[in-house]
């Protein structure tokens, strides 16, 4: 591939933030003390899910529109990256809730969603696994994906601000910008989260190189 | 819109020659009522919350049960002959329009079973039923297309349950909780939020399914 230099960029963003997040300076905060640390990991999780689940409802509707295999695969692929993504966010999260709320999964709005958007991940690969005809578990697949992920937005965007969510910048919480961070924190969150989303590009080209080289010899 | 009347009149004929789907779906609702009846014998009275809760899980799979059948009834080589005669969205909002009727009579059908075996507890009951109403609307868009989906596949009341779930659960979050406002007796205008949320994504998802439905038909 020539085009390396993005994935240099996500090796060094990583390397970084995983040495500023084990062995970085913290500042002291109430309740979250040396917890703060999972910012690095948890939210960026949840930053690279979110590119990730748009990026396969985008490659959905490419598909829909042009009907070429290959977005089908990409489409596929970013879903389960997604997943991964999603089921890492949420242990990740699990482990900082225990140690500031008190309880790893309490009946939050944004863990509802986020176990909604796992099942419907999961429907979609079993959707996928009952069709044997490429042609038609693309479409039918694609057509899903869509519909899911328009049915699936209302959920993660509005339900939090209706009801009271535990989570920072919800139901009269303040959010982490504005009292937790210092620029010191934010040097390592942003970069974090271009990594974190690169990290998921990263993985999801390999799984569909290979997916296409499995498709070539079958040919 | 004359394609779309035909349609539907072609729909209320069909169900009307066949009662036994009717009297299948309205049996299943009361017998469904009847077992939560017997099961809560020994309870003096039942906690609002239960009351709500069970009423519109009773709902959902009643919805699930008689929304599979809407593609599957009519076999493939009847599908294709609709296919020659009209387009598709005029089938997709056919079918989703006969099944707001089914799913808004099945609904306020099985409240009245309800409301008479298991007491009634709502203070509100114009709110109540708006919420049934509007409850019923969103099940009927959501679970046509998602039936559309299923049908192409084997195992279709399968796929029909594990893909139309997550994808329903924040129309049915929503709609419970509207429904607890007005047994609450809660006014109007404290429901307007969720009202408003749920008429938002019920448009989310006719749209979305019209779009699409041409799609899927194609297969």
């Amino acid at each position: 591939m020539k085009q390396t230099w993005w994935k240099i960029l996500c090796v060094v963003i990583l390397l970084y933030t995983i040495i500023q997040g084990l062995a970085g300076v913290i500042p002291r905060q109430p309740i979250l003390n040396e917890t703060l640390r999972n910012v690095y990991f948890h939210v960026p999780l949840w930053f690279g899910m979110m590119t990730l689940m748009i990026a396969s409802a985008w490659f959905a509707i490419k598909y829909l529109r042009e009907g070429k295999a290959e977005y089908d695969e990409y489409s596929s692929e970013f879903a389960n990256t997604a997943m991964l993504y999603g089921v890492l966010g949420f242990v990740t999260g699990a482990v900082w809730g225990k140690y500031t709320w008190g309880d790893p999964l309490p009946k939050d709005p944004k863990l509802i969603a986020v176990e909604v958007g796992l099942l419907i991940y999961a429907a979609y690969f079993i959707l996928r696994s009952s069709f044997e005809d490429e042609q038609k578990k693309g479409r039918l697949s694609a057509v899903y994906n869509i519909f899911a992920f328009a049915a699936f937005m209302p959920l993660v965007w509005i339900l939090p601000r209706l009801t009271d969510s535990l989570h920072p910048g919800n139901g009269g919480n303040p959010a982490f910008g504005k009292y937790d961070m210092d620029n010191h924190v934010r040097m390592v969150f942003y970069p974090a989260i271009i990594g974190w989303t690169l990290l998921g590009v990263w993985i999801t080209s390999l799984r569909i190189r290979l997916r296409i080289i499995k498709r070539l010899k079958a040919q | 819109m004359q394609e779309i009347r035909a349609l539907i009149e072609k729909e209320i004929r069909l169900e009307w020659r066949q009662k036994y789907a009717l009297n299948g779906m309205l049996l299943y609702i009361i017998s469904t009522v009847f077992v939560c009846y017997m099961s809560f014998l020994k309870v003096k009275t039942i906690d609002p919350i239960t009351w709500n809760t069970l009423f519109w899980i009773i709902l959902l799979f009643t919805a699930v049960n008689s929304i599979t059948k809407s593609f599957t009834q009519e076999g493939a080589g009847r599908q294709l002959y609709y296919y020659t005669l009209a387009s598709p969205q005029g089938i997709i909002l056919s079918k989703i329009i006969y099944n707001t009727i089914l799913m808004i009579v099945l609904a306020l059908v099985g409240f009245l079973i309800y409301v008479t075996m298991l007491g009634n507890p709502v203070s509100n009951m114009g709110m109540y039923i708006v919420s049934i109403i509007l409850g019923a609307i969103g099940f009927a868009t959501t679970l046509t297309m998602v039936a559309g989906i299923a049908s192409k596949a084997e195992n279709t009341s399968t796929l029909m349950a594990i893909l139309s779930f997550p994808i329903i659960l924040p129309m049915l979050l929503m709609v419970i909780k509207l429904s607890k406002n007005a047994m609450d007796g809660l006014g109007w205008n404290t429901s307007t939020d969720e009202i408003a949320t749920l008429l938002g994504i019920d448009a989310i998802v006719l749209s979305i399914s019209y779009l699409l439905f041409p799609y899927l038909w194609r297969s």
